[in-house]
Formats: C-alpha cells, structure tokens, sequence
C-alpha cells in the first residue's frame, strides 16, 4: 500500500482537481478564479504523464502534456488581457459583481 | 518504504499543502506564491515519473511565465497604496460539501479500478524521443499551436492596449 504506484499520482493528480474547483467556485477575485484553472491544467498532466509512464504508450503522454503547458500559458495571456480591461471598466475584478457585457 | 517512495511523499506533501494554501488564503499575494510552490511540487512528480524535460518546461514555463503573469495581474488590477490584497468568497459551504463528496468519489474510483500498469524502464533522458515525436508523428499539432501561440500574443496585446474610443 505504501509503495508508490500509478494510484497514488492518480490520487494526488484528483486531490489537486478538486482544490482547483474549489478554488473557482469559491473565490471573488478573477485573478485567483485563474490559479484554480491552473491547478487544474496540472492535475490534468499529472495523470497524462502517469499514465505515460505506468501504461507502457511511450513518450506520447509527455507530448501532450507539453502541449497542455502552452495551452495553458496562451490561456493566462488572454485571460490576464480580459481581466485588466475588466479593471480599467468596472474599477474591480470581483466575478460576482460583473454582470454587463456592455456598459 | 525505499527511497523513491519518501521522495514521492514529500513532493505530494507539498503539493497539495500549498494548493490548499492556494485556495483558502485569503491575501492574493500568499495565495500567488503558494502556487509556485505548487508548481515545483509537480514538476518534482514528474522527474519522479520519468519526464524529466517536461518537468524543465513546467519549471520555466509555469513558474517563469505564467506565475509571472498572474502576479502582474494582481498587481495591476489592485490600489497597491491599498496594503491589503485580499479576496472575498462566495458560495464556501455549499462549494465545500460538493467539493467532499467529489473527492470522495475521485478517491474511490482512483483506488478500487483495477489499472492496467506494466511500466516501461525508465529512459536515460527523454529529450532525443520527445523531439523526434515532435517533428514527425505530432508535427502538425506542433506547427498549429506556435500559431496559435502568435495568434495569442497578437490579440493580448490588442485587447489589454485597447484604446476607449475604438471599443
């Protein structure tokens, strides 16, 4: 049980979603609603990886795990532009009190 | 209990301690810098696992790039005079039983389903294999996200440099 094995980072890789969702259904701020998809991503490349390794499918889980990383840097950009406009419009980047899509 | 699996413990251990601190600090500024922790944590799992050039890539990508970018984002988007840098939340008590009975049932299923696992030995490094996978059976993905990467850089600066007038 305590020799470590394709469970125990499925488990982690779970663990870490789950702390990522909790971060985006609980938080106020945008930025923060960010560091939970990010958590997110990682529990995702956890288990690629995983499984890539304990599956025996050679190096194609690492493949898209890279890919995942890129998606993951493109989507901080474009998110982090949104939420500085959402700044410079509403004075604040509060999730729940943004509400327009038009002023 | 050899070696590998300590090591193993203590990654994990800090992983998941500092993406709870991520997600329960209330000060956005603590939240930002448990999160690299978080992201070296992961990149220890991964050398653990084997990869250890996506586990460079996390390092630098994540930690250098992304973690980078969120704490501008912080820092942009709130009254630095204002010393307190917090979050409010909404939704915690309903988020935290739906949140129990998901880890729940991830647990569950991670640990009762009979995984097939036959592991490869590990490779000396992964960099000669990664590369040709690259540039021959993933080269298309590969070519559409350095454009997607361009198309991305493009719209960000737009979209954070748009002036009031064109909107």
């Amino acid at each position: 049980m305590l020799t470590v094995g394709l469970t125990h980072f499925l488990v982690v890789s779970g663990v870490l979603f789950a702390f990522g969702i909790y971060g985006i259904i609980t938080r106020k701020n945008a930025v923060m609603v960010l560091m939970g998809v990010e958590l997110i991503l990682n529990s995702a490349n956890i288990n690629f990886i995983a499984f890539s390794r304990f599956g025996n499918f050679g190096l194609s889980g690492q493949i898209i795990a890279l890919f995942v990383i890129v998606l993951a840097a493109a989507e901080a950009a474009i998110a982090l532009a949104i939420v500085l406009n959402i700044y410079k419009t509403f004075s604040n980047v509060n999730v729940d009190e943004i509400s327009n899509l038009k002023e | 209990m050899t070696l590998y699996d300590i090591i193993f413990y203590l990654f994990a251990l800090i992983t998941l301690g500092s993406a709870f601190i991520v997600v329960s600090s209330k000060n956005i500024i603590h939240a930002a810098f448990s999160l690299l922790l978080t992201f070296f944590g992961v990149a220890g799992l991964y050398v653990l696992l084997g990869a250890d050039f996506v586990a460079v890539v996390q390092i630098m990508v994540y930690v250098g790039g992304i973690l980078i970018l969120l704490i501008f984002g912080v820092m942009l988007t709130n009254k630095i005079t204002n010393i307190d840098i917090k979050t409010g939340t909404l939704n915690v008590i309903f988020a935290s039983i739906l949140i129990g009975c998901f880890l729940g049932l991830i647990f569950v299923i991670m640990t009762r389903t009979n995984w097939f696992s036959l592991p490869a030995p590990l490779p000396a490094t992964t960099v000669y294999g990664l590369g040709e996978l690259l540039i021959s059976d993933y080269v298309l993905i590969f070519e559409l996200l350095a454009m997607l990467l361009l198309v991305v850089l493009v719209g960000a600066a737009s979209i954070a440099r748009r002036e009031k007038e064109t909107l």
